[in-house]
């Protein structure tokens, strides 16, 4: 009987996950730990070999490539990993229940080995398995599992995978099966048509929520990441609008205040969310809760306040303020009261992001002339800059907050905006690829 | 009111001479325009020497105020172009006005976006000031969205941070 663990079933959509089986064997335990401590800055990728999953039936011939190709991809897409090519392999896996040899393994210093199998069932779904080895003490990491899903979903099931691997290995929760939703930019700077677009982590599965017909700026999921709300032009002022992902049906919020309103966030329970609103010169904070609409004022200085972001608790909110006379960040209570400043540094400090596990703050900083992504402790302390471009802007946090991704503008009249991702040790900054141009990412949750 | 009268006689005498040229180009390429019509009183109509055009508005007292960057202080400069588009609001009755605040590309978004509000703002409450009636004004901020100038030099930032006045012909229903 093979060890195989958790069934989870991978709707079209990808909304439900459902364990419908506990059938595995308690995982063998190795004498030392295969483990990377991402918070102790990894500099050798640990190498992984993944040979192309089994295909165990024809049909599923065409998976078994892509799964093992996106499970690759993610991982070293973290540059935690590093991938020996299929063609320094010694050992070819044809059965995913042989036993493996590790002396070939071993030999071409694979310290990770990852197999697995795809195959189709009676009622046209995938199904997939995997196992995590350590070459070097025989052993199995964690156990092996199966996801059941509709064929479509491949990248999906695949991204699972991957997070099951970066999950044993790193002790973190993984990011890979998550979307991120963004504005997509075309055009030059002074016609620029923007879009909101939804996608895999990856840039894969880009879908478009609107036209270009209307300015649309700085979407965010909801918590759940069945909604978005954003800032639209739509009625020819920047209004707060909310957008179902699945059916991708949005509408206006109503009784919003202000003449111009934006900047919206959602609450971590998704009850409420808090936004700017302009009167005159002055753009405060409010909160506004979506099933009654009422809405409470939460700050009153006659400065910009905006950008705000909840803490993970909810109990807090980090925002923008210039009171001082430059945009600097401040802590308060989501109920209001007095703000707490914790950007001292040199230069001025915007669009900060509370970070999933509560410890820190990411946020835009413009000193002499460069931007830079950075991150601090919620007290301000230990600040790092991860960055330094032209234009680097509005950071968002991987659902597990190893992983920054923002916007980079470049400079001139052909200048354009491109989606970044860069670790919080600031390493491994990469592109993210789009169809097209790129800015104010906002990350979603694990699905 | 002096300045803004002798400025406004100059503005007329400029008018009438770049009205002549005009209308010999228009002789020249026979647009079957009155010419006389334009000569005898310097004008034609809905041009930019008509006071009471749109055009006018647009290019002869300007459309627009620039601001430094960072701010929403209205200059002395800008305060004599606004001089002019609040004489020109209550003159003409029957326009009503968006002001349009921009910033430049140097700035976060969502900051930018307030930002363009409080110079769309200031420009606003200067036409309050001087006259005009709030129910005719009303502002929206377009941030760093909209910029007319595209290099990433000093030379376009100045020309970006800008409030622009858009009349429109409209009732206060």
């Amino acid at each position: 009987m093979l060890g195989l663990g958790h069934v989870f079933k991978l709707g079209t959509l990808g909304a439900a996950v459902m364990a419908v089986g506990l059938l595995f064997q308690p995982a063998a335990s190795s004498a030392q730990p295969l483990r990377i401590e991402i918070t102790e800055g990894v500099i050798e990728p640990m190498p992984f070999a993944a040979p192309a999953f089994v295909a165990e039936s024809a049909a599923a011939q065409n998976f078994a490539q892509e799964l093992s190709q996106v499970v690759s991809s993610d991982l070293t897409g973290t540059g935690l990993f590093r991938e020996i090519p299929r063609e320094a392999h010694i050992s070819q896996i044809t059965s995913f229940q042989s036993p493996v040899q590790f002396a070939d393994w071993k030999a071409i210093n694979a310290q990770v080995l990852i197999t697995g199998a795809a195959d189709v069932n009676a009622n046209g779904q995938l199904v997939v398995k995997f196992r995590v080895y350590d070459v070097f003490s025989g052993a199995e990491v964690g156990q092996g599992m199966q996801f059941v899903g509709t064929a479509d979903g491949v990248r999906r099931m695949a991204h699972k995978v991957a997070d099951q691997v970066y999950s044993r290995i790193t002790g973190e929760t993984g990011y890979f099966d998550s979307r991120v939703v963004f504005v997509s930019e075309s055009g030059p700077k002074d016609q620029r048509a923007k879009r909101l677009a939804i996608m895999d982590y990856d840039g894969a599965n880009l879908q478009y929520l609107t036209g270009s017909g209307a300015i649309v700026l700085a979407p965010r999921f909801s918590p759940d990441g069945s909604r978005v709300i954003y800032t639209s032009y739509q009625t020819g002022e920047p209004r707060i609008h909310v957008l179902n992902v699945g059916d991708v049906q949005s509408r206006i919020l109503p009784a919003q205040g202000g003449m111009m309103s934006f900047a919206p966030r959602f609450a971590p329970n998704g009850q409420s969310l808090i936004y700017s609103a302009t009167t005159g010169s002055n753009t405060d904070l409010f909160r506004m809760d979506i099933g009654s609409g009422q809405i409470t004022q939460l700050t009153t200085s006659p400065s910009i306040e905006t950008a705000p972001s909840f803490s993970p608790d909810g109990s807090q909110i980090v925002f923008e303020s210039d009171r001082s006379g430059t945009q600097q960040l401040y802590i308060m209570s989501t109920s209001g009261g007095e703000p707490r400043r914790i950007s001292f540094g040199e230069g001025r400090y915007g669009t900060p992001v509370w970070s999933p596990r509560g410890d820190m703050i990411a946020f835009t900083k413009q000193n002499a002339g460069r931007f830079h992504i950075g991150v601090m402790r919620t007290d301000g302390s230990e600040e790092r800059l991860l960055t330094a471009s032209f234009l680097d802007e509005g950071p968002t946090w991987a659902p597990n907050g190893r992983v920054l991704m923002f916007a980079r503008e470049t400079q001139g009249a052909s200048g354009s905006s491109a989606l970044y991702s860069v670790d919080i040790s600031g390493r491994n900054l990469k592109r993210v690829q789009t169809p097209a141009g790129g800015s104010d990412p906002s990350w979603g949750p694990l699905q | 009111m002096k300045t803004l009268i002798n400025a406004t006689l100059m503005v007329a005498l400029l008018g009438a001479t770049a009205c002549t040229r005009a209308d010999r180009f228009d002789d020249m390429n026979g647009a079957g325009m009155d010419a006389n019509a334009g000569i005898n009183q310097g004008i034609i109509p809905g041009s930019a020497n008509d006071p009471r055009s749109p055009a006018y508005f647009n290019q002869t007292i300007g459309d627009r105020v620039l601001f430094a960057v960072d701010q929403s202080t209205l200059s002395p400069e800008a305060q004599r172009v606004l001089d002019g588009q609040a004489q020109w609001l209550m003159t003409n009755n029957d326009y009503l006005a968006v002001i349009e605040g921009h910033a430049d590309e140097q700035g976060t978004r969502e900051y930018n976006l307030a930002l363009g509000a409080r110079r769309a703002n200031a420009v606003m409450e200067y036409l309050v000031a001087k006259g005009v009636a709030q129910n005719r004004l009303r502002f929206v901020s377009y941030g760093k969205e909209r910029p007319i100038e595209v290099c990433s030099q000093e030379a376009c930032y100045a020309k970006n941070r800008r409030a622009v006045t858009v009349i429109s012909i409209g009732s206060l229903s």
